[in-house]
């Protein structure tokens, strides 16, 4: 009697097995697993790559603390290191890129989206897609060959004469400087604020642009008190992702900004970012203390972007429904 | 007409060319890098450029081939890395993918993604040069392979759910397995677009220079299989461009040329292999 259940348990038992069986010699489960461990692997690199980062920053954790972000000297012979001015550097250059970036690239994403004919807009949109695509030494080249000589010999000079009374326009005049950086990073991110904000545009419901114009508002008024505070939360999405691009920018920044350490208010002063001074510095470090404080800017680098990186993404997966995938 | 229609429409007409004109400038600042390469890079182009050795430092004259040769070599590395995990990846998310782990698996993506070029080259140094103790082609290779997983899959996916699911039901109704079916059908048709955004994920980190600084350095000299520095375009510009010699300007500007031409190269013929696949996408 009490053999029965038993034998119509292993009975279930051997159907499933036997239809597991099947699947597994028509290889679906076997691709399945294949396939998901590739996914998974993704994670696991990625947790890989943060917990790397934090096992070999911890020296200068434990020797600096808190007190790592507020220091402002950087001194390896001595083994200070302080990371304010790299901080400073990064943020300010990252601010100026921005302030130069948004206003040039939210009026060009208005223009593809708004007025340019369908034809033109995707041609130029073409072209800016590829303008993203230049890599970033490239840039640093011309900015070191073109950019900083015409700062040099005629922008900066016409700043000093007319602004000079500001501090952001005072001090000796070098060429490479903060203001070189800004710009070279203003060029680099304009082509995503203008991408994904053209998206975020043309997803505006076209009945909104109609409902404006019929009450009477010009083209303008309709773009700008309609459709542009439409898409506002697409459009900061946009200028999170360009900040997130700009904070993390090694080369070009790297080659016109003047890597020197110092905190100065003058935009003409050369400064020095974050991801500038891991990359010049990092094969010359010398001991542990040195090249684990540098992986601990890296570490810093790599929150702050994944941060505004995750909220800009949530925010345009919300705002434009289907995915982003190449921004 | 009162005034205040006229400036009204003075506004509307001034913002709107202003937009106009923002559209222009950034345009046009592609022409500019695109003339200035042009201008100098073939002014400094020569056959030496391809085919030579750099010049020991001082002497002028010399050329990149290790150099052109490395960045093969680098790419060739990444794409092993690359493609494999990130076209399994993206049939996954598409093909087999629940909802959960499918939401975390796109999303990790997205960060990878974004994750600055240099923290890539952190990684690779700890997790490769920390332990064999010297720079190499492999952690450069590793490092570059990182970067090219995310494209790689959110192209993938984006192909495969771009294929009519009439397709898939006609395969299943045949009684084709499902992997078969995904393998033998979805794959084929979605090929065009997966091609493409390899082209574009290889184009993306052929011109990445900061990941390579620590990971495979660079090497005035060939470099002999994989386990030793390697010298790549983009880093020999990077290098060039910084030095106070005129002739290495000079090929500096040549490698920029050569390395921005392939990198639009590879994605105007990207997208317009894109382009015409289109009609495809309706059905």
């Amino acid at each position: 009697m009490p053999n029965i259940p038993v034998t119509a348990g292993r009975a279930r038992l051997s159907l499933r097995a036997r239809q597991f069986l099947q699947k597994l010699r028509h290889g679906d489960e076997v691709a399945h697993l294949i396939t998901l461990l590739a996914a998974a692997s993704i994670i696991v690199v990625t947790v890989m790559l943060v917990y790397q980062l934090y096992i070999n920053s911890i020296l200068p954790r434990h020797k600096f603390g808190f007190e790592f972000f507020l220091g402002r000297t950087w001194d390896p012979v001595s083994g200070d290191f302080g990371a304010l001015p790299f901080i400073y550097g990064t943020l300010v250059s990252s601010a100026l890129a921005l302030l130069v970036a948004v206003p040039l690239g939210v009026g060009a994403a208005i223009f593809l989206s708004e007025l340019a004919p369908p034809r033109v807009s995707n041609y130029l949109t073409f072209v800016i897609e590829l303008l993203a695509a230049v890599p970033s030494v490239i840039y640093g080249v011309l900015g070191i060959f073109i950019l900083v000589p015409v700062l040099r010999s005629a922008v900066m000079p016409f700043l000093k004469h007319t602004l000079g009374f500001l501090p952001l326009f005072k001090g000796p005049i070098y060429g490479v400087s903060m203001l070189a950086g800004g710009l070279v990073l203003a060029l680099m991110i304009v082509p995503y604020i203008i991408s994904v904000s053209r998206e975020v545009l043309l997803a505006v419901p076209v009945e909104q642009r109609e409902a404006a114009l019929g009450l009477g508002a010009t083209k303008w008024e309709s773009t700008w008190q309609v459709v542009v505070p439409f898409a506002r939360v697409g459009i900061m999405a946009s200028v999170f992702l360009a900040l997130a691009r700009a904070l993390g920018e090694t080369m070009a920044v790297t080659m016109v900004i003047g890597n020197d350490p110092k905190i100065s208010a003058s935009l003409f002063a050369p400064a020095y970012s974050i991801a500038a001074v891991i990359a010049n510095e990092f094969t010359e470090a010398t001991g542990d203390l040195y090249l684990q404080a540098l992986i601990e800017l890296g570490l810093v680098l790599f929150l702050v972007t994944i941060v505004i990186n995750g909220l800009a993404r949530l925010v345009i997966m919300a705002t434009t429904q289907k995915g982003t995938s190449q921004a | 007409m009162s005034l205040r229609i006229r400036w009204r429409k003075l506004v509307n007409v001034v913002m709107l060319s202003l937009t106009g004109v923002c559209a222009l400038l950034t345009v046009s600042v592609l022409f500019v890098i695109l003339g200035y390469l042009l201008w100098y890079g073939s002014k400094s182009l020569d056959w030496a450029f391809f085919t030579r050795l750099p010049a020991p430092v001082g002497e002028a004259g010399g050329g990149m081939a290790n150099a052109i040769v490395g960045s093969g070599k680098l790419l060739l590395l990444a794409s092993l890395i690359g493609i494999p995990f990130g076209l399994l990846a993206g049939v996954y998310l598409a093909e087999f993918g629940g909802k959960t782990f499918s939401f975390l698996v796109r999303y990790t993506t997205d960060l990878l993604n974004g994750v600055p070029s240099i923290v890539t080259g952190i990684f690779a140094y700890t997790v490769i040069v920390i332990p064999m103790k010297h720079f190499s082609t492999l952690a450069g290779g590793l490092a570059l392979g990182v970067m090219m997983i995310p494209i790689a899959v959110r192209t993938t996916e984006e192909s495969l759910r771009a294929v009519p699911r009439v397709l898939r039901e006609g395969a299943l109704a045949l009684g084709a397995s499902k992997w078969k079916t995904v393998a033998t059908v979805v794959m084929p048709a979605a090929m065009r677009g997966i091609v493409t955004g390899i082209m574009l994920t290889l184009a993306r980190v052929a011109g990445e220079t900061a990941p390579l600084l620590f990971t495979a350095l660079g090497n005035r000299f060939w470099s002999p299989g994989w386990n030793q520095p390697i010298a790549s375009l983009p880093v020999m510009i990077y290098e060039y461009a910084l030095s106070a010699y005129d002739d290495w300007h000079r090929q500096a500007w040549a490698a920029g040329l050569v390395l921005l031409a392939l990198v639009l190269i590879t994605n105007v013929g990207a997208r317009l292999v894109v382009s015409r696949g289109i009609s495809f996408r309706r059905a």
